[in-house]
């Protein structure tokens, strides 16, 4: 998510603050003068993530604190996973594989590419995950593993983290 | 001078008696045995005659001596286990270093059966003795992995290691990757070049992997683990297309040892990597990266395997230990 403010003096510290208090987590401050606006503000933009539902109590803090924020960009998605898929995929109903992520509903299968195999051999595909928090990911993740589990496939997953 | 009772004559220990003789490293061997047979000669066995007698298909000595004749009887400061691995009861070598633990003799060793099922007992037994126990071969033949992590970074936690730690896995995933050869074409070629034993069960299901981790986790991680303990899964099932999509994203895909101490976490599985990783190793290399608090991300690599490549770890463990305990002798 995205928060755009103007930053009078002492603003960023008062936008800082509450951030944090209500358990997120800023994952970059883009301070930003445009020759347009007025010499003694400047545009601000924090990019942060915060935990489920704590938007309206972040807001009210930052009223609290006399920030104004100018827009609220949410980016739901913000990580991204690649992992690759091996077996009968279409065999053990490839769709349902991929339902049983997006049914989360934090977390959704954003890109299929599958390499169509001999018949009867198995089949490969990549897939790319996206979710809104780390924790979701790892839970899809963990969803894929069981779901490949009961459906004889081999995951393989990425080296690093999301 | 230091004296070594060498058990096991065969690529290792090969290896370790052509380097004596090329170079001149101060190590006597006054016991000497294979499978069927053994000399016993406090006076310096000739390695030049052993070798040859071996290169001919023949024993490297007497039949009347066995294995358990040269740990009982000759005269050693070391003796250096290198007969075949068993990771279930890790015999015949346990038997052989338990007894020359007894004798207090320092002991060498690059038979991972035994460091991976009794490290606790053995070290134990070397330290109330007042002898060492040396393992690097074990673990990533040439790579000093062990005696980085002991000495080069003491006082550092480590939070994860990971790595490329069987050249067998490597070699495959490279050529499929490579020419887009299946697994069995790449497996036919990796035991033409002699990489892969008949049986590959042991490297491509990554048994092999997940011992060396087994032994990392229980030696120098202070971790309590089990071959049991290792979430395994091999290469067999890897498919070209699989390789092609991560080839796609300038990823490749390698056979990954990984531990998380913190975690209890201790896998080995086909991962995806970026090309560009320190990782990303070709052929037959491995490659480990340590994770530390202290001194940031260190990655090693090298060769993992080979008759010279590990008798240089067998001989870096018999020079450490020249040095600091049988010096004058
Ligand atoms: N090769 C590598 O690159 C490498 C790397 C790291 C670790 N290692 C480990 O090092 C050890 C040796 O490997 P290697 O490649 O040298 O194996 P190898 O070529 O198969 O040689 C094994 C040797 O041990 C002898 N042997 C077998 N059973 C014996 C017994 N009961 N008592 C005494 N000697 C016995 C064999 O006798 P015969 O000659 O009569 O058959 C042979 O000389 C293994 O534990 C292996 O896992 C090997």
């Amino acid at each position: 998510m995205k928060l755009e403010m103007k930053d009078q003096p002492g603003q960023l510290v008062a936008a800082l603050q509450p951030i944090s208090a209500v358990g997120g987590n800023i994952i970059a401050v883009i301070h930003q003068r445009e020759t347009s606006t007025t010499a003694e503000t400047l545009d601000v933009q924090i990019v942060l993530e915060l935990p489920e539902g704590r938007l309206e109590n972040l807001l009210e803090l930052l009223r609290e604190q006399g920030v104004s924020v100018v827009r609220i960009g949410e980016e739901r998605l913000l990580y991204e996973c690649t992992l690759i898929v091996i077996g009968h995929l279409m065999h053990t109903d490839l769709s349902d594989t991929v339902d049983r992520i997006d049914r989360t509903g934090s977390a959704e299968v954003t890109e299929l590419s599958l390499a169509m195999p001999a018949i009867n051999s198995p089949s490969s595909a990549r897939i790319i995950i996206r979710s809104t928090t780390r924790a979701e990911m790892k839970k899809a993740i963990r969803i894929l593993r069981d779901v490949a589990g009961q459906k004889n496939l081999l995951i393989i997953e990425p080296l690093e983290d999301a | 001078m230091i004296r070594i009772a060498l058990l096991g004559f065969g690529s290792v220990g090969r290896g370790i008696a052509r380097a004596i003789l090329a170079k001149n490293l101060e190590i006597t061997v006054t016991g000497l045995a294979d499978s069927r047979s053994g000399i016993i000669d406090a006076g310096g066995i000739d390695l030049a005659a052993a070798l040859a007698r071996k290169g001919n298909g023949g024993p490297c000595g007497s039949p009347g001596v066995s294995p358990a004749d040269v740990v009982a009887k000759a005269e050693y400061d070391v003796l250096v286990e290198v007969t075949p691995t068993n990771v279930e009861t890790a015999e015949p070598a346990l038997g052989h270093i338990r007894g020359a633990l007894r004798r207090h003799k320092h002991v060498v060793t690059s038979n991972k059966g035994p460091i991976a099922l009794a490290y606790p007992e053995l070290r134990d037994q070397a330290a109330a003795n007042g002898v060492l126990l040396k393992y690097e071969a074990t673990v990533c033949g040439a790579i000093p992995l062990i005696h980085a992590i002991r000495e080069g970074l003491a006082g550092n936690t480590i939070s994860r290691l990971y790595g490329v730690f069987n050249g067998t896995c490597n070699y495959i995933l490279t050529r499929m990757a490579e020419d887009s050869l299946t697994y069995e074409q790449a497996l036919a070629e990796a035991r033409e070049l002699g990489y892969a034993e008949a049986d590959p069960t042991y490297d491509v299901e990554g048994i092999d992997a997940a011992i060396k981790l087994v032994i990392l986790a229980n030696t120098v991680l202070d971790m309590q683990t089990a071959l049991d303990d290792v979430e395994r899964t091999g290469i067999t099932l890897l498919t070209p297309d699989a390789l092609r999509l991560a080839e796609d994203q300038d990823c490749t895909i390698r056979l990954i040892g990984e531990i998380v101490p913190e975690a209890g976490v201790l896998r080995v599985s086909p991962r995806i990597v970026a090309k560009a990783h320190p990782l990303v190793v070709e052929g037959t290399l491995n490659a480990v990266t340590v994770e530390t608090d202290l001194a940031g991300d260190l990655t090693f690599i090298g060769k993992g395997a080979g008759s010279t490549e590990t008798a240089s770890a067998v001989i870096g463990d018999l020079l450490y230990i020249h040095d600091r305990y049988v010096q004058g002798s």
